[in-house]
């Protein structure tokens, strides 16, 4: 079965510093990947590499490939905005901008010119509804973004990344931010996207990972030491690096 | 050492602040009072609507005054904010980090430490003489944006630095360009700060007084175009006080400044409000 993401021997530097070595995984379509890993083991590293939103940082290069549907997304032809419109990203603090509400989630559509006023009405409902927030702030379309609680925050987020109709979406630590019934709603809706998008989610939370996610990579210092089926890796983990870590013997 | 506690220290500290403070506030009220006081009652609409017409008596009013300095204002802020901005973006958005940028940003800092009357005499020898812009608004114009452009890249640059990474970020995410980044997520974000450095901008200008002179001319006369000479009110001020014996015009002239200046600075803030909520908002739902 063809991956719909996939990294083989991927590697990044900052500078001289290597983040990630060799890094091969391939990522499959409507599941949910779980990374996870102590601080600094470069698992947020390796997910922002899959939108490219690390071309942003001044002294860093990488070496291997990135595939999506089999194309590499690092190749000199490929336009990094496609790119980022087909593989959307939720970050770890809530990040709305200062407009209202329907403003946040229509900023993506507008952004690729759609101005028509009733089919943005259209993509912004259908997006804070896919992302369980429309009863509740259906009334109030014209608040700012900004006064919402953090967990719905945190769906506005993920409702404007759903309005500009992406393939994949990279979540780093969405949660980590958020009270527990705010992560649980999130959760859930992990799990009713996942039919029609692709999942990857950066994880401090070993629970979450268990809960959420169909397949484990776990990553240390740089390297992906185990990548399985989750059940697997929480139950049987091969490596003893692994075991160590998900039985809280250190991390 | 003679120790204080520390209940008693906040108790000076919040006692020399707050004295601070206050003469900070009345030496304002003293200035601007001061020359309300003397002025206001000088006014009338035959001193705002009537041209002065010299003598040692400064016989007349300031109305080409008002004029020229509205001209000088206009057509100032024309060349100088979307020269100020556009460093400012490539500053803030778009230069790398390196030895190029540094110096550029160096140079803008020497650049603003520069004595205004320097950059009279440079406007004087490129825009009066080598461009042939003669004494002219335009001349003055171009001079003063080039003396206040270091202000205004700099506080835009500020303004623009301030707005956190992570919007640029949640912009980028969803597919922006850095272009579509910066108008639509950092400047609206900016705006505020923005608006002021141009505020004070507009300040500078309707203050600045020594560069005009050899730019412009001291030319009394009703301008008609860019290419005639002009006397702002401040320079204005500066002739009525040094030739004639009229000083309660001057006052007058001063108090006619003060107050354009006040609702110069109000109005920059409705507008820069108004663009806020615009830029903000925009949506079927009101708001």
């Amino acid at each position: 079965m063809e991956f719909k993401m996939q990294t083989r021997k991927l590697e990044f530097y900052y500078g001289k510093v290597r983040a990630l070595s060799k890094i091969t995984m391939g990522i499959e379509e409507h599941q949910i990947t779980a990374l996870i890993g102590p601080s600094g083991c470069g698992k947020t590293t390796f997910l922002r590499l899959l939108n490219r939103m690390n071309d942003v940082i001044s002294g860093t290069h990488l070496a291997g490939d990135v595939l999506l549907d089999g194309q590499n997304i690092y190749a000199p032809q490929v336009d990094v905005v496609e790119v980022r419109k087909r593989v959307g990203m939720v970050f770890q603090q809530p990040n709305p901008f200062p407009k209202s509400i329907y403003a946040n989630v229509a900023f993506g559509p507008r952004m690729l010119g759609l101005n028509n006023k009733a089919k943005l009405d259209e993509v912004v409902e259908r997006s804070l509804r896919a992302a369980a927030l429309w009863d509740e702030v259906k009334d109030n379309l014209g608040k700012s973004g900004m006064l919402l609680s953090g967990g719905q925050q945190q769906r506005l987020c993920i409702a404007r990344v759903l309005a500009v109709e992406p393939e994949v979406i990279l979540m780093d630590e969405p949660c980590s931010a958020l009270d527990p019934l705010s992560t649980l709603r999130i959760e859930e809706l992990m799990r009713d996207l996942k039919t029609n998008y692709t999942i990857i989610i950066v994880t401090h939370n070993m629970q979450q990972a268990a809960r959420v996610s169909e397949w484990t990579g776990f990553f240390l210092l740089g390297e992906l030491v185990e990548y399985n089926k989750t059940g697997e890796i929480f139950q049987r983990p091969k490596d003893k690096k692994t075991e160590d870590y998900i039985t809280g013997r250190f991390g | 050492m003679i120790k204080f506690s520390p209940r008693l220290t906040q108790k000076l500290a919040w006692g020399f602040t707050w004295a601070m403070g206050s003469v900070a506030v009345l030496i304002m009220l003293l200035i601007v009072g001061y020359v309300l006081v003397q002025g206001l009652p000088v006014i009338n609409l035959d001193f705002l609507f009537s041209s002065p017409e010299g003598g040692l008596a400064g016989e007349g009013g300031i109305f080409s005054c008002i004029v020229a300095t509205l001209w000088l204002i206009v057509t100032t802020m024309a060349i100088l904010v979307p020269l100020g901005l556009g460093a400012a973006i490539y500053l803030s958005e778009y230069a790398p980090d390196n030895k190029l940028t540094h110096f550029i940003r160096y140079s803008v800092e020497l650049l603003a430490g520069i004595p205004s009357i320097v950059f009279g005499m440079f406007g004087f020898a490129v825009f009066v003489l080598a461009l042939h812009f003669n004494y002219s608004i335009l001349a003055g114009a171009l001079t003063l944006a080039c003396l206040l452009l270091p202000f205004l890249v700099r506080s835009a640059e500020e303004a623009m630095k301030a707005v956190p990474s992570s919007q640029r970020e949640a912009a980028m995410a969803l597919g922006a360009t850095r272009w579509q980044t910066v108008t639509r997520v950092v400047i609206p974000a900016a705006l505020p700060g923005i608006t002021t450095g141009i505020i004070l901008c507009v300040g500078g200008a309707v203050a600045e007084s020594a560069c005009l002179y050899v730019t412009m001319g001291g030319s009394a006369g009703m301008p008609t175009s860019l290419l005639s000479g002009g006397r702002t009110l401040a320079v204005h001020v500066f002739y009525l006080a040094m030739e004639t014996n009229a000083l309660d015009k001057a006052m007058a002239t001063g108090a006619v400044l003060i107050v354009i200046i006040i609702a110069i600075n109000l109005i920059t803030r409705w507008v820069s409000r108004y663009l806020q909520t615009r830029m903000k908002g925009g949506t079927s739902y009101g708001v």
